[in-house]
């Protein structure tokens, strides 16, 4: 293992549907400020690189990375932006500090997905323009296409499916940022309207406005400022074929293998004994029994029956999204990433509240970077207290 | 290889052989809106604006007045401590002479695009807009000029609210 790397700080919006009181650079300077101050440090003096994450389209504004530095605390400072998921960006803060010559790096992702008048489209200026957009179909048929398959190869229910989302939309009424936390039961989900079959509406998690700031430091520099560092003890990414044409439609292989690089570089054999609970993505309710069995968190085709037996939830054996995921929170587009590994860093600090897990040490966090990609990460981290 | 292909490596495209279809390609009109919150700052600033007024924040640690306005110091990285009226005057820090519209047509009577250090706010604080009321020719950096407003029924909280400097007095 080279250099150990720390989170000192982190810091974040409440979540909401509609965020009209502030601009993005408000929202984002509100998060930085709470980040700064939990790490206690200064971004003029102490923070020596700063990293978001943020897509041209939805933003509405090219070269977007030109528009970051002031309200991070970052001008006349090392700054660079990546098109990625938020736990993409994390990785990159990561390695800036695994090289040596950084001690002190800030990540930054934000969503405000309320400002695009035209989601669907941007969504499908995504897709292969000579192939794919001359059919004309919302691209939320590519998860009706993967959920069918993904549902007729393991055996998964559309009812498990909707357990999910009455899961996760409780868990986030235990999460005092989270946007959407409801009672609502599995029989809603599967009433609801069909999008593309079989993804229903309620399937779908909505977009929510919001900002997360990570503080990332070097061993040294973690003990000497933070009495509470937690640790990034693995870390992994991969990208699968694009193509709709021949990509695995069933099983998602990028979280296979990102998941593998950080087990990996964790040293853990068996993730399922070996965490304690994890954050991974429900960008759709499939989607987080799908990462589940590609992550190993389960045996394949597996993930269903347990959501069914209450093992995911909160007082269950293996809690998954106590945040309330992204159907709780929101999807937060390219900051939905950092908000499921901010739920284990909450966690790992105990300062998750009412959702706060019993005696955790590790957990992890996937993130998938949304439709139509095949685009993951996983990051691992532990708070370094001796497993009770 | 053909001796043809030997002697002219390549095939040349026409502008015609699009017209007329020789040439396969596909065309996307995107549909992308977005409607940006102004939040506090620029939010006040459209308002101020409609009203006829230049407002900019001042941050008592640097002691720096900014126009636009920002509710933090990004030299800072604090609140800012106060709103400020500002003149609508100011002196040319930089211009250009643009003699080719932004989609590529050629004009005759060039744009202006200037930034204005405008009175009251700090060196270097300025705002970007047209000159107007003026001979390009005697465009100069340092001149002083002052805003001209748009009537006040036909505001609409934007930057077009002005609708140009023009050389003071």
């Amino acid at each position: 293992m080279s250099r150990e790397v720390a989170i000192i700080g982190v810091g974040y919006t409440g979540f909401r549907a509609l965020t009209p009181d502030v601009s993005y650079k408000e929202l984002m300077y509100e998060a930085a400020v709470k980040a700064y101050d939990d790490a206690g440090v200064d971004p003029r003096s102490d923070i020596e690189s700063f990293v978001t994450v943020a897509e041209d389209f939805t933003e509405g504004t090219s070269i977007f990375d030109e528009y970051v530095p002031d309200q991070l605390g970052a001008v006349l400072k090392p700054v660079h932006t990546i098109a990625g998921d938020g736990l993409h960006g994390f990785i990159a803060a990561y390695m800036q500090i695994l090289t040596g010559a950084l001690d002190i790096v800030a990540v930054e992702a934000h969503s405000k997905a309320s400002n695009i008048l035209t989601p669907q489209h941007i969504m499908a200026y995504a897709m292969d323009p000579v192939f794919n957009r001359p059919l004309g179909a919302n691209p939320h048929f590519i998860a009706g296409l993967e959920m069918n398959l993904f549902l007729s190869e393991t055996g998964t229910t559309r009812e498990q499916c909707a357990r999910v989302v009455a899961k996760n939309r409780r868990h986030a009424l235990y999460n005092p940022c989270a946007a959407f936390g409801a009672t609502i039961e599995p029989e809603d989900v599967l009433a609801s309207d069909t999008v593309a079959w079989p993804l229903a509406r309620l399937d779908i998690s909505p977009h929510a406005d919001g900002a997360i700031v990570v503080v990332l430091a070097s061993k040294q520099r973690a003990e000497e400022l933070c009495d509470l560092p937690v640790w990034v003890t693995g870390a992994g990414w991969c990208n699968d074929s694009f193509s709709l044409e021949n990509r695995d439609w069933s099983s998602a292989v990028y979280a296979a293998k990102a998941g593998e690089m950080a087990y990996r570089m964790a040293g853990i054999r068996s993730p399922w004994q070996e965490l304690d609970f994890a954050e991974v993505d429900d960008t759709f309710s499939y989607k987080e029994l799908q990462h589940m069995e590609a992550l190993r968190l389960c045996r394949p085709g597996e993930a269903g029956v347990l959501v069914e037996e209450g093992v995911t939830e909160l007082g269950g054996d293996f809690p998954i999204n106590t945040s309330g995921g992204s159907l709780g929170m929101g999807n937060l587009l390219d900051a939905s990433g950092l908000a499921r590994l901010l739920e284990v860093i909450l966690q790992l600090r105990g300062e998750a509240g009412q959702r706060q897990i019993p005696d955790v040490t590790t957990g992890m966090a996937f993130g998938w970077r949304g439709l139509p990609t095949t685009s993951g990460a996983a990051v691992i981290l532990s708070n370094g207290y001796e497993e009770v | 290889m053909s001796s043809k292909i030997k002697e002219y490596p390549g095939v040349a495209l026409h502008e015609s052989d699009f017209a007329e279809k020789k040439v396969l390609y596909t065309t996307w009109e995107p549909n992308a809106r977005y409607a940006w919150d102004t939040g506090v700052a620029i939010g006040r600033y459209l308002a101020e604006l409609k009203r006829g007024h230049i407002v900019g924040t001042t941050c008592h640690a640097c002691r720096r007045i900014v126009v636009p306005p920002r509710v933090f110091c990004e030299w800072c990285f604090r609140p800012m401590d106060e709103w400020v009226y500002l003149q609508d005057q100011g002196v040319v820090n930089t211009f250009s002479l643009c003699h080719v519209r932004w989609d590529m047509e050629r004009v005759k009577e060039p744009l202006i695009p200037a930034v204005i250090e405008i009175a009251g706010a700090s060196k270097g604080m300025g705002i970007l807009h047209l000159l107007g009321e003026v001979d390009p020719t005697e465009v100069h950096i340092g001149l002083q000029v002052q805003a001209v407003w748009k009537p006040a029924r036909q505001r609409t909280g934007a930057i077009t609210d002005i609708r140009y400097f023009k050389p003071s007095n």
